[in-house]
């Protein structure tokens, strides 16, 4: 907690770019700021490198202008998962899928208006762009979660306020586990099943979505902010799982990474205004 | 209606290099198999037990997700076991022949037109040929184990020849490389069959 207090001023000035529309409205000297940001100045410096592992890229990532958006590096080598995702999975699926969504995300953007937008004022409008940003776009951010939300030896339970509000929203550990299975073995075909925060009550859902939309998207009913999520593309587990989904599914807890969790869920409480439709 | 789980018409690695082995067996044996299941299990003491599939699709927009995933999925793999042959290929012939080349102008065109649709159907689907209401044909895609009989589909018709693109279909051999297994494909295309289809659904 103390960490995310010393960084409060600078989340403060990344939740700026995130919504420049309502930062405009609010004052305007940082509208001013808000204008510079997103033609691309250099990412402010978040603080020590033991800070930014705390909130995983996720301030810069959500201040950049989409078009200045880098292919992330996977934060392990390719057989770190082999217990549950063996290593040509997972080379495949970063190096071809996740590499391929990026650079078509970049490729649709280009020389439109939505370069100088972030990811989320995108997704924000996302019925208003064309279907190649939707799928490569959606592609693209949530591989970036999903990567970072795994870990070689993870699966150690949540704690402190994330595990209290996952006590509250879903009554027990194990019944968050089983719920957010269930979304994830009952999505037909291709896509996502979610642990987020709602955008309008701050509580936490579970939810899943088809092929690579997600919740941050205007096109979902309930819409909020993704705090872990598990790719069922059959591409995420078919090499090893075939069309057993489900024992894809059961591993998938033992290589959880908590933290970045958390992590994510101590900045959406940060930022959460400038995630309001 | 008393609906039965086909055989494969072939050996599993009658498809072979183009189709390997295992995909086959897991396709027919697992996935395949669990949807005719699931099918049979979401309309058992039904209305929809004593009726067609023609009839279930027709208004499967009323009827439970279950029967629309699962009635699809066996009805679809159903066609498509058909219309592959260890010794396909090549061109279609006689009437079949002249409606491909009336209505796409050739066969090239016809297959350019039909790699498209199945390799644009982003995410879980199937690409198809259809003859349409007017006896026309056309190339169309669904999501997920729609078809072109679904009262849910902008596009209806008649499949004659279908191609599964959900990855359970490829990516054993072919991983991310979805267009080299459409380009496989090709290779093993009952002619005879989808002629048949065709006479049929006129």
């Amino acid at each position: 907690m103390k960490k995310i207090s010393i960084l409060m001023p600078l989340i403060a000035a990344g939740m700026l770019t995130v919504a420049p529309a309502v930062a405009q409205k609010a004052e305007s000297n940082k509208a001013k700021t808000v204008k510079t940001a997103v033609k691309g100045t250099p990412v402010p410096s978040v603080g020590t490198a033991s800070q930014v592992k705390e909130l995983p890229a996720e301030m810069s990532f959500w201040m950049t202008p989409a078009a200045k958006l880098t292919f992330p590096a996977l934060p392990y080598s390719y057989n770190a998962l082999s217990d549950v995702i063996d290593s040509l999975t997972v080379a495949i699926h970063y190096d071809r899928h996740h590499r391929a969504y990026y650079t078509n995300f970049i490729k649709a953007i280009e020389g439109t208006e939505m370069e100088v937008l972030s990811i989320y004022e995108i997704f924000n409008k996302m019925s208003e762009f064309p279907v190649s940003v939707r799928n490569n776009g959606g592609g693209f951010y949530n591989h970036v979660v999903y990567w970072q939300n795994l870990t070689p030896g993870g699966g150690v339970k949540p704690s402190g306020l994330l595990a209290e509000e996952i006590t509250k929203a879903f009554g027990s550990y194990d019944a968050f586990i089983t719920r957010f299975a269930d979304a994830a073995k009952t999505r037909f075909g291709s896509g996502w099943a979610w642990l987020a925060v709602d955008f309008k009550t701050g509580e936490l859902f579970i939810t899943s979505t088809a092929n690579q939309d997600n919740p941050l998207m205007n096109t979902e009913e309930r819409r909020g902010f993704p705090i872990l999520g598990i790719d069922v593309w059959e591409h995420a587990y078919y090499l090893k799982y075939q069309n057993k989904r489900a024992d894809y599914i059961e591993s998938f807890g033992k290589i959880i990474n908590w933290k970045d969790v958390e992590a994510r869920y101590q900045y959406f409480l940060q930022a959460r205004k400038n995630f309001l439709n | 209606m008393n609906f039965e789980f086909p055989a494969l018409p072939y050996a599993y690695d009658a498809l072979e290099p183009h189709i390997d082995k295992m995909t086959m067996e897991i396709h027919h044996t697992k996935h395949h198999r669990a949807y005719y299941d699931k099918f049979i299990a979401a309309i058992k003491g039904t209305d929809l037990e004593n009726k067609g599939l023609d009839e279930i699709f027709a208004g499967v927009s009323k009827a439970s997700v279950a029967v629309r995933n699962n009635g699809g999925g066996f009805y679809n793999h159903n066609l498509f076991w058909e219309v592959l042959s260890p010794g396909g290929g090549g061109a279609p012939s006689g009437k079949l022949a002249d409606a491909i080349n009336s209505s796409f102008g050739s066969l090239d065109d016809f297959k350019a037109r039909f790699n498209d649709a199945a390799a644009n159907r982003f995410g879980s689907g199937w690409a198809w040929l259809i003859v349409k209401a007017d006896k026309s044909l056309a190339v169309t895609s669904t999501p997920n184990q729609d078809n072109p009989l679904m009262d849910v589909n902008d596009v209806h018709g008649r499949p004659i020849l279908g191609l599964d693109v959900w990855e359970h279909a490829y990516y054993l051999k072919y991983q991310n490389r979805r267009p080299d297994y459409i380009g496989a494909f090709w290779n093993l295309i009952n002619w005879e069959k989808v002629a048949e289809n065709y006479e049929k659904a006129l």
